[in-house]
């Protein structure tokens, strides 16, 4: 299958090109079901690969299959190649999977959508850039993919776009977005002057052979991370991300939960042998930005009231650990993290997105409660994705989460305790805004009895399937929406299997197995913990971890369930500590004028001067045709001034002829 | 095959095709006007092909002049009939050939009168024949005859089927053009005279013989580049020479528009590196930092700029500005990535920028306005016709996987080896050009339409036809530019060796390789 890697994009390249041509014909669902089966053939490769490469010999485990010469140009030669390994599999693997099962979701989910055809295209659009961007060969490559899942991701943010708001959204995802790119950009400029390449292997190799400058690697790494920061919606870029929730749910789960938001930290784990041979600052700036993004976004989410906005805060908070755990030399940690995050966040978003379904596209969760009864399915399924998120064990979250801290406590220095101590804070905040989410919308009283009009549902949904209006019941979902949700609550559930800690009740066999496949690819930026303090004591912080998370649900449910103390939702963490409003204030008002100031500098100033001149030379001439009997044509008589006035100056001033 | 054997006077023809077509139509009856059309196609057409056969039959291994035709003209001056191509000009003039039958069978003037067709016609392919030559020119007489020539028809097109400001913005591009080419005449002169007694010998208009022989003092090179750069950067246009380009686009009917920014900006870029770079190397390089300053700042203040305007056709026009910027960057940047990149983006902006006034074209047939303000919604009303702008938009932004930014890529990462801090700066850019496209996108296309918009047609067949080969090159240069690199680069490699060896100055390679293939095996 190895050779054969190409086909994991050409599947999707297939369904776009096909949808493309004959998406109106297909129609609904069929071009759907299209779309699917192209992702689900993709996961059939994935698999295969996986498998070619489990038969191979551990540190043989990578190949390059280069398609044709892209970029040629001397001493820049950058190859259509992708790299299969371990990492590139692994993210092809949970890519198309989830990817596949999302797929499947939004042909309920758009059911009635008049642009249905349009959705799946840009969905397969999607797929096929994700696949390219973690199995570029070089930084170019995965640049591709990069701008390729921006592009998608702008496009299905404003899927809605008679809605002013979704088509903000998508421009702003985009433009912040390649803030960041800027920064990957100069970081392919640097490593190509300092190594004449931008391919993984001669950039990695340079660095772990010692060859770069560590200036040059940490400007490398760093001017990375600024990429990384954009699309990981990390401080201070995230904010794009609670607002590209105007995208139709499936999007939010696929593109703003999954995958693309995860394209940062997967960018830094295949870069890890650069960031190993940076200065140790780079690493501390990471996780540094990393645990302060992932306090942050959690402070915010504690306020929301949009169902998604909760989601959407979490995955930036869920972000943050991810980058914690990179600036703290834990790879394999984070993508872990990414994988079981993948898992249960794809999980809730879709939950969500069937609640909101149920709901006919009601999104606030004052409006609802008491949803367990009417939606049983999505009830049991998401509160399976809480238990994870949430840290309890023995579900997914707990284990990655676990192994994020002991490595960031096991940093040491300064920054190792302290980074410890916010992702512990961090995680009680998390079991408290999840579990205050699920109680408001599956458990307490209903309260969507009193709000029998649903807010205006996008045009052409819903109306053949609910019946007069003024009735307004919850409903569950279609057959087609729920299985993903029940695989994917599966997958959250045992996903902790792929990398179980050593500790002293779990079979050696079973231990570190993601470690063990990562490890060809990680062992130059991995961090060695075994002998420090912190993990020698890992059963007592993982202990630790649990009472934070038992902490967070209780209190949540003594405010929200029990109502034993009055909810405290300050209106400054509901707006998001007025960050985003302050950029748009600053972006709408001085930046704007300073935009306006230089057009109007342009028209009176520069094009002012050039009209002056004119006037002048043509008052000057007026004056000087009096004189003249003849009529001098402008042609001739400003290149005869032209010419007299330069020779003039050539032989007198300069000497020359 | 080497073209130089050849019989068949191929540069001469692409000259000659469009004059002979716009003599017919002088000639022809005023009141057969499918007949002007028709002449008009074939001789464009043929034009075309024709560009399609040179490039087919280029020898892209070879970095000098090929297909060279040399007729003696005015034997006592030194003056001849000197045509050729080499990898930097193969691609403009294949541009230009497939450009003009486009915009002559596909546009049709907006205020069209049958008999006025005649006169449109003849001066679009008197335009295609002065372009054509000027970048076919090896005689530096000869060029300067091409390069004036293309400013008489351009100015009839902006004045005569332009829009309400037309006649004004008409005389502001021709005599802003008019004085900076008077610098360069002064400069032609001079420079053959003085190089005739400084290694050449004789006098000769003779552009490879002067660039291989000639020993200019290095102030004597600056002052001579200096008139050449005056025309050139008017041409471009370099900030803060640039403001009549908004004017005379936005009052240019659209086969104006489409060729001024598609071909006749590439005059200026095109310029500056053969008779800028390649004749006075010294000079260009002593004042590499004024560029490289001034494209940087175009870059920035053009997309700032275009960001604030209102007027649509105005806004592209402004992303010129800015996009230009970033071509004139690479040149003088001087390294293989950078000026391969540029002379690409030269392509590349044409089909992009001139795509894009095709389709603001169509949106003022339909909706007889350019303001932004006025147009909403129309992604709803029109959805192929906002899917081809959205993809002729995204190459604009230099997406990857589209041909703007394979050229954008190749002048940033090969300006960055020799010119950091200005690269660091101009890659922002990428930014700006994303939010104001995005914008404009947002509010003439999203949203719903009001009443004025919701009759907006959907894209027609014809205009599909146009469309199709824009958007055709665009993907495929984006996806697989190596034929358009590898054609242009030996030229490209040769001028820096040329700069180099009558500079001494070392055009910048990134670090070897070698130590991690040695560690690697």
């Amino acid at each position: 299958m190895l050779d054969v890697i190409w086909l994991i994009p050409a599947f999707p390249l297939a369904g776009f090109l096909l949808i493309l041509l004959f998406g109106r014909r297909l129609g609904e669902p069929k071009s759907g079901y299209l779309a699917s089966a192209m992702v689900l053939a993709s996961f059939v490769v994935s698999v295969g690969a996986y498998f070619d490469l489990l038969s191979m010999d551990s540190h043989e485990r990578a190949h390059i299959e280069t398609l044709f010469s892209w970029v040629p140009v001397s001493s820049l030669q950058i190859d259509m190649a992708f790299l299969a390994d371990p990492l590139s599999i692994t993210m092809c693997l949970f890519v198309t999977g989830i990817g596949f099962l999302i797929h499947l979701f939004a042909v309920g989910y758009m059911h009635g959508d008049p642009n249905f055809s349009k959705f799946f295209l840009y969905l397969n659009l999607f797929v096929l850039s994700m696949t390219i961007l973690v199995l570029g060969e070089n930084l170019l490559v995965t640049f591709l993919g990069w701008e390729g899942v921006g592009t998608c991701s702008y496009l299905l943010i404003s899927f809605w776009h008679q809605r002013e708001s979704a088509a903000t959204a998508g421009k702003k995802a985009f433009v912040t977005n390649r803030v960041g790119d800027w920064g990957f950009m100069l970081a392919m400029f640097l490593g190509f002057e300092a190594v004449g390449s931008v391919s993984y292997h001669a950039l990695n190799g340079a660095a772990e052979a010692g060859s770069l400058a560590t200036s040059t690697a940490t400007g490398i790494a760093l001017l990375l991370f600024v990429g990384a920061v954009g699309k990981s919606a990390q401080l201070p870029l995230y904010i794009w991300l609670p607002d590209a929730m105007e995208g139709p749910t499936p999007v939010s789960a696929l593109i703003h939960a999954a995958t693309m938001v995860t394209a940062g930290v997967f960018l830094m784990t295949r870069m890890n042998p650069m960031l190993a041979a940076a200065a140790p600052e780079a690493s501390t700036i990471i996780a540094v930005v990393g645990a302060l993004t992932a306090l942050f976004a959690a402070t915010i989410a504690v306020a929301q009231t949009d169902i998604k906005k909760v989601l959407a805060y979490s995955t930036v908070s869920q972000l943050g650990y991810m980058f914690l755990a990179v600036g703290s030399g834990a790879f394999v940690a984070a993508i872990f993290h990414m994988v079981t995050h993948a898992f249960f966040k794809a999980l809730m978003f879709l939950g969500s997105g069937s609640v909101i379904h149920g709901m006919h596209h009601e999104q606030d969760m004052r409006k609802m409660g008491a949803l367990r009864k009417l939606m049983p399915i999505t009830a049991a399924t998401f509160i399976v994705g809480w238990l994870a998120i949430a840290g309890v064990p023995p579900f997914a979250g707990f284990w990655s989460k676990d192994e994020i801290l002991l490595f960031a406590l096991a940093k040491g220095g300064t920054w190792g305790p302290i980074l410890y101590v916010v992702g512990l804070v961090t995680a009680v905040l998390t079991a408290f805004y999840m579990t205050r989410q699920v109680i408001m919308v599956f458990f307490g009283e209903a309260k969507w009895e009193s709000h029998a009009n649903a807010a205006e549902a996008p045009e052409g949904e819903d109306e053949m399937t609910h019946g007069a209006h003024g009735e307004f019941k919850p409903h569950e979902s279609p057959p087609i929406m729920l299985f993903p949700l029940v695989v994917l609550a599966g997958l959250a559930a045992v996903g902790g299997l792929i990398q179980l800690p050593a500790f002293g009740f779990i079979p050696d066999g079973w231990q570190h197995k993601l470690e063990h496949w990562l490890e060809p690819v990680v062992e130059a930026g991995e961090a060695h913990i075994a002998g420090t303090s912190a993990y020698d004591n890992k059963e007592l912080l993982a202990l630790l971890a649990i009472a934070c998370a038992l902490i967070g649900i209780g209190v949540a449910v003594a405010i929200y369930a029990k109502k034993l103390v009055k909810p405290v939702e300050p209106q400054l963490l509901a707006d998001g500590w007025k960050y985003d409003s302050g950029v748009s204030a600053f972006m709408g008002g001085p930046g704007r004028k300073a935009f306006e100031a230089i057009a109007w500098f342009d028209k009176n100033v520069v094009d002012g001067a050039v009209h002056g001149v004119a006037k002048l030379v043509g008052g000057a001439g007026g004056q000087i045709r009096k004189t003249q009997t003849g009529n001098v044509r402008n042609y001739a008589g400003i290149v005869g001034v032209g010419v007299v006035l330069l020779l003039a100056w050539f032989v007198i001033g300069r000497g020359v002829l | 095959m080497n073209g130089e054997a050849l019989d068949f006077p191929i540069l001469s023809m692409l000259v000659f095709m469009p004059v002979a077509g716009a003599v017919i139509i002088t000639l022809l009856s005023k009141r057969r006007p499918e007949y002007m059309k028709l002449v008009a196609a074939v001789s464009s057409v043929a034009t075309g092909a024709m560009s399609i056969w040179l490039t087919a039959e280029f020898n892209g291994h070879e970095s000098g002049f090929q297909f060279v035709s040399k007729h003696s003209w005015i034997e006592q001056w030194g003056i001849s009939w000197h045509l050729g191509v080499d990898g930097i000009s193969l691609f403009l003039i294949l541009l230009t050939g497939v450009l003009f039958p486009l915009a002559i069978l596909g546009i049709d003037p907006h205020n069209d009168d049958p008999a006025k067709n005649k006169p449109y016609l003849a001066w679009l392919l008197l335009l295609e024949a002065g372009v054509m030559g000027s970048f076919m020119s090896l005689d530096l007489f000869l060029f300067f005859v091409f390069f004036e020539i293309v400013l008489v028809p351009m100015y009839f097109l902006i004045g005569g089927w332009g829009y309400e400001g037309r006649v004004q913005a008409a005389t502001k591009f021709f005599l802003y053009t008019m004085i900076g080419s008077a610098f360069m005449l002064v400069s032609i002169m001079a420079t053959v005279f003085i190089a005739s007694r400084n290694g050449v010998g004789h006098v000769t208009f003779d552009l490879v013989e002067i660039a291989e022989h000639a020993e200019f003092a290095a102030s004597t090179g600056r002052w001579l580049f200096f008139g050449f750069a005056v025309a050139f950067a008017v041409k471009v246009p370099i900030f803060p020479l640039h403001t009549w380009l908004p004017d005379a686009h936005t009052q240019a009917p659209t086969a104006g528009s489409v060729v001024l920014a598609g071909v006749m900006l590439k005059l200026g870029t095109y310029g500056l590196l053969r008779f800028g770079l390649y004749l006075f190397p010294e000079a260009s390089l002593w004042s590499r930092h004024l560029w490289l300053s001034l494209a940087v700042i175009g870059i920035i203040y053009g997309a700032i700029a275009a960001t604030m305007q209102k007027d649509l056709k105005r806004l592209v026009a402004y992303s010129s500005v800015a996009h230009l910027g970033f071509i004139v960057l690479g040149i003088f940047a001087v390294t293989s990535q950078s000026i391969t990149g540029a002379v690409m983006q030269m392509v590349n902006h044409g089909v992009s920028t001139g795509a894009l006034f095709l389709l603001v074209g169509m949106i003022y047939e339909r909706r007889h306005t350019r303001q932004i303000a006025d147009l909403k919604g129309i992604q709803s009303v029109a959805p192929i016709f906002a899917a081809a702008f959205m993809i002729v938009m995204l190459s604009s932004i230099g997406v990857p996987g589209l041909n703007g930014f394979v050229g954008e890529y190749l002048i940033l990462i090969g300006s960055f080896m020799s010119a950091r801090w200005y690269v660091v700066v101009a890659s922002t850019g990428v930014i700006l050009a994303a939010l104001y496209l995005l914008w404009a996108y947002q509010r003439v296309f999203h949203g719903e339409p009001d009443e004025a918009n919701k009759t907006f047609a959907e894209l027609k067949l014809k205009e599909a036809a146009v469309l199709l080969p824009f958007i055709a090159v665009i993907v495929f240069a984006g996806v697989y530019p190596k034929p358009i690199l590898e054609r242009i680069e030996p030229a490209v490699d040769a001028l820096i060796t040329h700069v180099e060896d009558k500079t001494g100055y070392e055009s910048p390679q990134p670090a070897a390789v070698a130590t991690i293939s040695e560690e690697g095996e």
